[in-house]
């Protein structure tokens, strides 16, 4: 006799898998399969996109990878084996590496989109388990320049200091680089009482989907970002808007500041950025007249070798303005991944520790090491920076083996094609995934994990809130938990076993202790108080404290409480357009996939949608080039060639193309970026790299 | 090792940039020790920023290029409030006003210009300085005279309708003065604008409070009288500021034997005829550019800083390309290259663009689809887009107009349906780009009997992303509902077009 459906039927309240908005949704299991929808939650306000809609469709996909794989050796294809075989394979082999050359020839690249909990783990598996400092994340490529902008002007780094929902309340919005329409657009319901009410300035060298819903919107040339930020400075000078009490009461360094900008009239300006001069003193009017005022980045504007200083010039325009830390007005960073946040505060970095500690502290190596029950002086320095990293491996001073978490770096590095030989340098190369993802592919083992809806963890949000994403249903047969993983290496590396716990929940009761005190400070939140609801923004320093939802209102997080102006001066791309490579490429995201695409690309529904690399070009430049509409074009950098096919877009700017990253093998938009990076944040120039365009070779053209 | 010793004359925008870009070099001063010689009392400050301080939206603090501090801070010995007085190319030394003198390796002549006063009787006094009333718009000083001088309601006349005059004019109306500009040639800026650009120019000014008198020379000033002009009428002015041309400041060049011609004349690397001796900005004179620019100042500064530090000792200087942008609240303006070619012009291809009563009036020069002068007057992102077009060498798009017209063009693509009329669109339009839905999808759920905007929702997900498409769904669920219930009877009509 048949069950009624109601009585199998249940319903677990969670968070989406992919990006840092966290919609919030409900998973329902029923026998006739998994769905999902989305519930009301202060982020999402109920909406969802086709990414979030479709997010089921993985946990049961035909891809979906279930047991562990190895390879003999390098020619030999990957074949299903035991868990026992393929964690007893990769311990030896690591222990081999470090018996023979040390904790540093092994390396450990960590991802945005684990959860806390994996990200805390992975930093101290590393540290403790390996004894190795090389260890860093693909954070690095999306987040690191607004974090360290953000440190030096306001003394931490908390991607927005307010909550997402506020951003409804404000008369004007000015996004820089940040295309929500696409990338999170739930997020889009937050800007449109701006929008409707003439106040959304949208910053983008492409008229994206949002830039369409823009009142104003400036198309700077790609990689002039800082001079546009440097010239809308001045015109808040120039045209009486500086807030010169709060200047006074809560900043310091202006006077540099200025005599700088002082230099970027907006004519000068105009002619660097192609923005009108008469459009920066407009942004500049209808931010400071507003009531209340935010100004949020995001990649388009960080990814590049001058990062840090373009995102500090744009904190200094809204220091300049008054917005920071008062209420209802701001600055803040969309951070991308679904664990940005989170992920860049527990320690898989390279330079840091649990709870936003800096490594080379010895304040901190001592509290850690406390909490891990080891010798500070056991552990390691700081190790090389993701691309660096990536760069170094099987060099012979670099790492001979990597295990990777959470990363697909055959797509998403930067200079791709290089990234992809390093790797096969390797001596050892493992990498725990859902899905046999390009460098899964490529791998030497590859362990099974589970995915989202098949485990407990906490996530931080764009928001700094810390949200708990419950497990709904079981993991197919054969398939651990990251944290298993972990487990099960580091017994076999010679750890305790209950240094590496399995269970989400009890890492986290560690990372509170390990977070208690640093600046992130996640000690007073509890997985009991994420179950009633509570909505807590780091830092939570007691089990008392309700949270900090709105950080800098009373003081910013310097010693002397003051933000920091900062003296930043433009001076352009890395790789300027010439006469071999004549146009600006950039890159970036469409709607229906998520990072690499490893994981969209599998559902059917949105691989439909967008099947396939494009670059988008003025209908001129792509005569000129001698490619149509339609076709298939080759976009040459002086690092390699991405195949994609010919989009011709009126609104483009003449010398500009653009391409989406998703795309694998010779549509890897990644093939052609300049890994040229920040001094400060070590950031790759992802953003803009010099490149012609031509029509692509019949034979080269993809399956 | 000694640093080499480099002596700058002139402490303007030239000198300024120059020190600035050596120590961005040579942070510490390990290669290149700098003396700076600057004869006003207080630190450069930015000129272009003046008619700010005229118009009162700027301090004088604010346009200062320098802190306080800087000279110490950036190991720079710094001499205020002193002029050079001679120069001896052959013991390479220069004699300072109160007898002091600089021994250098490499001198760098940055001596900008002076204010070339026409020959009107009156302006000038019996010592051959300017008489009571009488004003250079050149420096800090004569700023600070026109704030003095013309409280707020006072009279002025400007002689000279270039530029700087203009810019000078306007900032005096902004703070609430009468301004008449008297300019000799029959149109304003005649250097940059054709005719008819002066024309819908001076249309633009008059409606800000400017009157002109174009075509006129002044020939007296008398105190308490005003402007008499060579038509024998009278312009009432409490202040006369004269912005008639500059003249290079090369004496001090001329004297110590060096080539002068209407300038220091130098090379590409800077050199006057002296090879210890080098000349940037206003005073200099270097066949690819024109004087009276911070631009090929500022071009010339960096080359010459590459030079002397030994950064990149193959940098050269080449010319600038000048454009011209009158600096103005309301008034956007851009020219540059070759405006005096008309559209009969056969062997270029001239488009032109005129709406005077708005005070737009565009006109772009092409030789082989590229930009090589255009006047842009009123339309700010046409400017900014033909100014990139021109700098750059980048061919021109095959629209001329929708060039011209900047964002004055009307969009020929609807981003989303939301104002259209739901019947027109065509099957392929993308309603909701959250959930890829477009209009065709929509018109099947509803044939499969989802016949309200909630069903259509739940059929599709349409407008469960970003929410912006809400509207766009009802119109059509509202259009599909008008087109029921007579389907069978009319298929044509509700098909998706």
């Amino acid at each position: 006799m048949p069950v009624p459906a109601a009585l199998t039927r249940t319903s677990t309240d969670t968070h989406c898998p992919y990006c840092a908005l966290q919609c919030g949704m409900e998973v329902r299991t029923a026998e006739a399969g998994v769905s999902v929808a989305p519930r009301e939650f202060p982020t999402n306000r109920g909406g969802m996109c086709q990414k979030g809609w479709t997010s089921a469709t993985l946990l049961t996909s035909a891809g979906r990878v279930t047991t562990p794989l190895l390879r003999e050796h390098r020619d030999a294809p990957l074949r299903p084996v035991s868990w026992d075989t393929a964690l007893d394979h990769v311990a030896s082999r690591l222990a081999e590496l470090r018996e023979q050359h040390g904790a540093d020839s092994v390396g450990v690249f960590g991802g945005g989109g684990l959860t806390n909990e994996k990200a805390y783990q992975l930093g101290k598996f590393a540290r403790v388990a390996l004894g190795t400092s090389q260890v860093d994340y693909n954070g690095r490529f999306c987040m690191s320049s607004a974090a360290a902008a953000g440190i030096k002007a306001f003394g931490m780094d908390r991607g927005m200091p307010f909550p997402v929902s506020d951003v409804a309340q404000a008369d004007a919005v000015l996004l820089i680089g940040a295309n929500v329409a696409e990338t999170m657009p739930p997020f889009m319901r937050h800007v449109l009482p701006a929008a409707r009410s003439g106040g959304l300035i949208v910053i983008d060298p492409r008229r994206t989907p949002t830039a369409e819903q823009a009142s104003l919107h400036l198309q700077p040339a790609p990689g002039t970002d800082l001079a546009l930020a440097l010239g809308m400075l001045h015109a808040v000078v120039a045209d009486g808007h500086l807030d010169h009490r709060y200047l006074a009461d809560r900043t310091s360094g202006f006077d540099q500041v200025w005599r700088i900008a002082a230099a970027w009239w907006p004519e000068r300006v105009e002619r660097v950025t192609g923005v009108a001069a008469a459009d920066q003193r407009a942004a500049v009017r209808l931010l400071a007249r507003a009531r209340n005022a935010y100004v949020l980045t995001a990649r388009g504007t960080e990814q590049h070798a001058s990062g840090v200083a373009t995102v500090s010039a744009w904190i200094n325009l809204c220091l300049a303005l008054g917005l920071p830390g008062r209420p209802g007005s701001g600055y803040g960073c969309l951070t991308g991944q679904g664990n940005g946040q989170g992920g860049r505060e527990h320690g898989q970095k390279a330079d840091q520790l649990p709870g936003y500690r800096k490594i080379d502290d010895p304040a901190a190596r001592a509290h850690v090491a406390g909490v891990w029950g080891v010798d500070p002086d056991s552990l390691p320095g700081p190790g090389r920076s993701a691309y660096e990293l990536l760069d170094a491996l099987g060099t012979g001073t670099g790492p001979r083996a990597l295990l990777v978490f959470g990363s697909n770096l055959v797509v998403s590095a930067p200079r791709a094609g290089h990234v992809a030989a390093r790797l096969d340098a390797l001596e050892l190369l493992v990498v725990a995934d859902f899905v046999l993802s390009e460098t899964a592919a490529a791998a030497d083992v590859v362990f099974p994990v589970t995915q989202w809806a098949e485990e407990d963890g906490t996530m931080t949000s764009l928001e700094g809130r810390v949200l708990l994403r419950q497990r709904a249903l079981s993991a197919p047969h054969g398939v651990r938990s990251d944290l298993e993983l972990l487990q099960g290496l580091a017994i076999r590396l010679g750890q305790p076993a209950q240094r590496f716990q399995t269970e989400a929940e009890e890492v986290f009761e560690e990372l509170r202790r390990a977070s208690a005190g640093g600046i992130a400070d996640y000690s007073g939140i509890s997985y009991d108080r994420l179950r009633a609801g509570e909505a807590l923004h780091w830092p939570v320093p007691g089990v008392d404290h309700p949270g900090t939802p709105r950080a800098f209102l009373d003081r910013f997080a310097h010693p002397d409480g003051l933000a920091r102006f900062q003296p930043v001066d433009h001076t352009g791309p890395a790789e300027p357009p010439d006469a071999e490579f004549p146009l600006y490429a950039t890159t970036g995201r469409v709607l229906q996939h998520y990072q690499s695409g490893a994981q969209t690309r599998r559902v059917p529904e949105l691989l439909a949608a967008q099947p396939e690399a494009f670059v988008e070009v003025h209908p001129d430049t792509a005569r000129r080039a001698g490619v149509h509409d339609g076709q298939w074009a080759a976009v040459t950098s002086r690092r390699g060639q991405v195949l994609a096919r010919v989009r011709c877009l009126p609104s483009m700017r003449l010398d500009t193309v653009f391409l989406p990253f998703h795309f694998p093998g010779s549509e890897r938009a990644n093939l052609i970026t300049n890994p040229a990076l920040d001094p400060t944040s070590r950031m790759p120039e992802f953003k803009v790299c010099a490149v012609r365009l031509a029509p692509a070779d019949a034979e080269a053209l993809p399956a | 090792m000694t640093p080499r010793r480099v002596a700058i004359i002139g402490y303007g925008m030239a000198g300024a940039r120059l020190a600035d870009q050596i120590r961005r070099h040579d942070p510490t001063g390990r290669q290149v020790s700098v003396t700076m010689v600057g004869a006003e009392p207080h630190p450069g400050y930015n000129r272009i920023l003046l008619s700010n301080v005229v118009a009162g939206s700027m301090g004088i603090e604010d346009v200062l290029l320098h802190q306080r501090d800087w000279a110490e801070r950036n190991a720079v010995d710094l001499r205020l409030g002193v002029s050079a007085i001679g120069l001896d190319t052959g013991s390479r030394q220069v004699r300072l006003t109160g007898g002091s003198t600089v021994d250098y390796d490499d001198l760098v002549l940055a001596t900008g210009s002076t204010p070339w006063i026409p020959p009107v009787q009156g302006l000038l006094d019996d010592r051959g300085s300017l008489a009571e009333g009488v004003v250079a718009f050149r420096d800090l000083n004569d700023c600070r005279q026109i704030l003095d001088s013309a409280p707020v309601g006072t009279p002025v006349a400007v002689i000279g309708g270039g530029l700087l005059g203009l810019e000078a004019a306007r900032g005096l109306t902004g703070r609430g003065n009468p301004v008449t500009v008297v300019h000799q040639v029959g149109h304003l800026m005649e250097r940059q604008l054709d005719p008819q650009a002066g024309a819908v120019l001076a249309r633009v000014l008059r409606d800000t409070g400017i009157e002109f008198r174009l075509g006129r020379t002044a020939a007296k000033y008398s105190v308490g009288k005003g402007l008499e002009l060579d038509d024998g009428s009278t312009v009432e002015a409490g202040l006369v500021v004269v912005s008639a041309g500059t003249r290079p400041a090369s004496e001090l060049a001329s004297a110590a034997g060096l080539d002068v011609e209407r300038g220091v004349l130098i090379d590409d690397e800077l050199r006057t005829s002296d090879p210890h001796v080098r000349a940037i900005g206003d005073c200099a004179r270097h066949p690819g550019t024109v004087s009276g620019l911070v631009q090929p100042a500022w071009e010339q500064a960096a080359v010459l800083a590459d030079l002397l530090t030994g950064a990149e000792p193959s940098s050269r200087y080449l010319g600038t390309q000048v454009v011209t942008r009158l600096k103005t609240r309301g008034i956007d303006l851009a020219t540059m290259g070759e405006v005096h070619v008309d559209t009969d012009c056969t062997d270029a291809e001239v488009v032109r663009l005129e709406d005077p009563a708005r005070g737009r009036y565009a006109k772009i020069v092409l030789r082989d689809d590229l930009v090589t002068g255009a006047i842009v007057l009123g339309s700010p992102d046409a400017a900014a887009t033909i100014t990139q077009l021109h700098d750059r060498g980048i061919p021109a798009p095959t629209d001329r107009m929708a060039l011209l017209l900047g964002r004055a063009l009307p969009s020929g693509v609807e981003s989303a349906g939301v104002e259209a009329d739901p019947a027109a669109l065509p099957a392929s339009t993308l309603i909701c780009r959250c959930n890829t839905v477009d209009k065709g999808r929509l018109v099947t759920a509803w044939r499969s009997g989802a016949r309200s905007v909630e069903d259509l929702v739940t059929a599709t997900r349409a407008s469960t992303g970003c929410g912006g498409c809400k509207a766009a769904v009802g119109s059509l669920c509202e259009w599909l509902t008008d087109q029921t219930p007579t389907p069978a009877e009319n298929p044509r009509s509700w098909a998706a077009t």
